[in-house]
């Protein structure tokens, strides 16, 4: 029976799980917190599939293609659409309480980009009632969790290019512990949290996995791709979901007029706010003539994060809002059966690039693509062990991070962390954000080059063993640095605009030169990168 | 304003001065972490309510600290019926171990058209985020660590109450040990649910589904000496 390693228990993680399983599989699900404490839990808009009616699916496939600005790939959003459907079956029978429309079918609405309703949802929970129905498939199922390790590093056989398993530190034990599979996943989410207070994300999207990945010789694709949600609370960066312009809600500046078509693709309203807010000083959402029964109904995740955190109720008042950092495009590059450039390493959901977003998703695709990759990345993960199970070769992974989380106890502190990752939070909402400039973006690459040189300078505070989440959050950090590095070379050497990636200085989009995949990998530790079709 | 909070290593709670207003306690615990003391521990995700990693004890009730703007003097503890790791952060394998036990889970759900109706019967108990507060606030721990306890109970409920389910008597059969007659319908899981879920009135729920397929209240056998039904010898 092959042992298949999933690192990451949110969507994808979940979905691939449950699929490795039906293929046979021992699996074991690793995850930094507890499953439905995922970054899926937050999705709110809904899932995108063709059901009948007017809709069709070579519309989806067209919607999907014309968003992604040249960078999709049509099989793979072939792929996606015609699978969609079905997607949306299976997590019906798997019980996930899909909202209805008057007919009893499940319901579907609106999103930006979309030529028809399309998004399946479950009032604006739709990602907290995917996430815990897929945790409660995989309790049936017999999976086994191992909650609230992080993970460290893959473990990679050097001379056969192999994944063997991963490192993790145990947080509760402190401990450094080693998990040996003979095919692992990646489903560790995006980077939003590199963003800082500027991101819509969990404050654990910070990227672990696909720096892991690129740590193991895995290329990584398009990583300058970084979606930002146009309407997130101003204060908080909270998401409001697109569900609420679906509905009709309008955006408009301090004079209370509106500005830009609402429902355009997402990197065109979230730079048309951009613009307003630098001309007029704010923007703001306006849902109060959807009526209060409308909100109550459709948007009770909205109503109460709007009182919460700006002191406002959407149901009398205008909404103040900016766009935030909300979902990483880019990721760990994967094959057709969502390996990676490392044998027995597969990448799935968020951390993944699987082509279908290219350089701009839409909403809907992405609970979609977790769902449908998922189920084809735990079988062929599942296939692959049984084909090449992993040898007990020793490997010093375990002993190299075992010394390395002795060793960062005693970086010497001298300069704070917590600051240096606030301070790159911001230059990074400003420069490398929705308008970009390559004076701004140099200037970001030299803030970083100086933080790599200084972290043995910084280091955790809290010297406990015992959950340490001052030591994780230190590592994360870490992670980011290693992202943020590779996201502003790729940002500089893409010279053009083009979906989420605009450069005030190159407006055009310039396909002769750009239109390709940005790839990046580490040769001895070198970055290099390279752009490939 | 001053915010106590109890750490795993001393007995009197930390009392923090923070100068915030308006903001909720995962804010002020955010500054504190990463300006005042590093080794204040808890756990965090979504900061928007939906991912159920913050509940703590204020003042005896528990909250989200990503939910909660507290008030001079508040005083912040790890939650109850589960043993602290350190400081707010507690053993969370409750939600894994009961859900299992109480198999709350689909079976197998149908396909097919559903009214608008029947799908919001499972509307609020769908809402569950496994913040765990119901099961800190519930008294029974104290007596029977074994029960299945609320949010696996609403759970329970949630499946078995989808108008999709084909097959839920076996539900039924897995909560009645150590299950919907160890509540004592105290409510206490009520008003702490960030959710507005009520697991009371969910396993009373429970209890008359399971009357109606045959099982009985244990606790309602008075013994012996009250058989009328056959002559005594």
């Amino acid at each position: 029976m092959a042992k298949v390693l999933i690192i990451g228990g949110g969507g994808a993680g979940l979905v691939s799980a449950l699929s490795a399983h039906e293929a046979g599989a021992q699996v074991i699900v690793m995850t930094k917190t507890l499953p439905t404490r995922s970054q899926t839990s937050m999705a709110q808009g809904g899932m995108n599939a063709v059901l009948g009616g007017e809709d069709s699916i070579a519309n989806h496939m067209a919607d999907t293609l014309k968003s992604s600005a040249g960078l999709g790939n049509e099989s793979q959003i072939a792929f996606l659409c015609e699978n969609g459907p079905d997607a949306v079956r299976w997590c019906n029978t798997m019980g996930l309480p899909f909202s209805r429309d008057a007919s009893g079918e499940i319901a579907r609405r609106r999103l930006g980009g979309a030529s028809a309703p399309r998004a399946c949802y479950a009032q604006d929970y739709t990602g907290l009632k995917l996430l815990h129905t897929l945790y409660d498939q995989c309790l049936k199922a017999g999976i086994t969790f191992m909650n609230e390790r992080f993970l460290l590093n893959i473990i990679v056989d050097e001379e056969t290019n192999c994944a063997l398993g991963a490192t993790c530190l145990n947080i509760l034990t402190g401990e450094v512990e080693e998990i040996r599979a003979d095919s692992v996943i990646l489903a560790t989410g995006g980077y939003g949290a590199l963003y800082g207070k500027h991101s819509t994300n969990s404050v654990g999207s910070t990227g672990d996995g696909i720096a892991a990945a690129i740590r193991a010789g895995a290329r990584l694709a398009d990583l300058e791709f970084i979606q930002f949600h146009p309407t997130a609370l101003k204060s908080s960066s909270i998401l409001i979901s697109e569900s609420a312009r679906g509905a009709g809600g309008y955006l408009v500046d301090e004079q209370g007029d509106r500005f830009t078509d609402e429902l355009a693709a997402r990197d065109v309203v979230a730079r048309a706010i951009h613009d307003e807010i630098i001309k007029s000083g704010g923007v703001y959402l306006d849902i109060r003539h959807l009526g209060e029964e409308f909100i109550n109904h459709e948007l009770p995740q909205e109503r109460k994060l709007a009182r919460l955190y700006e002191g406002i109720d959407p149901v009398s008042d205008l909404i103040p809002i900016k766009p935030a950092a909300h979902y990483s495009m880019g990721g760990i590059e994967v094959n057709d059966e969502c390996m990676t450039s490392v044998s027995g390493l597969f990448a799935v959901g968020e951390c993944a690039n699987h082509k279908t977003h290219g350089a701009n998703r839409l909403g809907g695709n992405s609970l979609l693509e977790l769902v449908v990759f998922g189920r084809h990345c735990g079988k062929f993960a599942a296939q692959y062990g049984v084909k090449k199970p992993s040898s007990v070769v020793e490997n010093a992974q375990l002993s190299k991070d075992t010394n390395f989380v002795h060793g960062v106890m005693y970086f010497t502190n001298q300069i704070d962390f917590y600051e240096k990752q606030e301070m790159l939070a911001n230059i990074f909402y400003n420069n490398v954000g929705l308008v970009r400039e390559e004076m701004g973006l140099q200037t970001v690459l030299d803030a970083i080059g100086k933080m790599h040189k200084e972290l043995p300078l910084m280091g955790p505070k809290d010297k406990s063993k015992i959950c340490n989440t001052n030591l994780v959050e230190f590592v994360e950090f870490g992670n980011k640095l290693e992202l943020a590095e590779i996201i502003v070379i790729s940002a500089i050497n893409r010279s053009e605009s083009r979906g989420a990636h605009y450069r005030g200085d190159v407006p055009t989009r310039n396909d002769a030169m750009f239109g390709a995949h940005t790839i990046t990998w580490k040769e001895d530790g070198a970055l290099c990168t390279d752009f490939l079709l | 304003m001053t915010i106590l909070v109890k750490r795993s290593h001393e007995e009197v709670p930390q009392a923090y001065e923070v100068d915030f207003e308006n903001v909720t306690l995962l804010t002020i615990l955010n500054h504190l972490k990463t300006k005042v003391d590093s080794t204040l521990t808890y756990s965090q995700g979504c900061r928007s309510g939906v991912c159920g990693s913050c509940a703590v004890r204020v003042n005896g009730h528990e909250v989200l600290m990503c939910e909660y703007k507290p008030t001079d003097g508040d005083l912040v503890e790890p939650m109850r019926n589960a043993s602290v790791i350190r400081d707010l952060v507690v053993e969370s394998s409750a939600v894994e171990n009961f859900n299992r036990v109480a198999k709350a889970w689909s079976e197998e759900s149908r396909e097919g058209n559903v009214s608008e109706e029947a799908m919001s019967w499972i509307e609020t108990q769908s809402d569950c985020i496994l913040c765990t507060a119901c099961y800190s606030a519930c008294p029974v721990y104290a007596v029977n660590p074994d029960f299945i306890g609320p949010f696996a109970l609403t759970r329970v409920w949630r499946y078995v109450s989808d108008p999709r389910q084909n097959q839920s008597d076996a539900k039924i059969t897995a909560i009645q040990t150590n299950g919907i007659w160890d509540c004592t319908l105290c409510g206490e899981c009520i008003p702490v649910c960030p959710q507005g879920i009520a697991p009371k009135q969910d396993i009373t729920m429970l209890r008359t589904k399971s009357a109606m397929l045959g099982y009985k209240d244990p606790n309602m056998n008075f013994g012996s000496g009250l058989d009328f039904g056959s002559p005594m010898f």
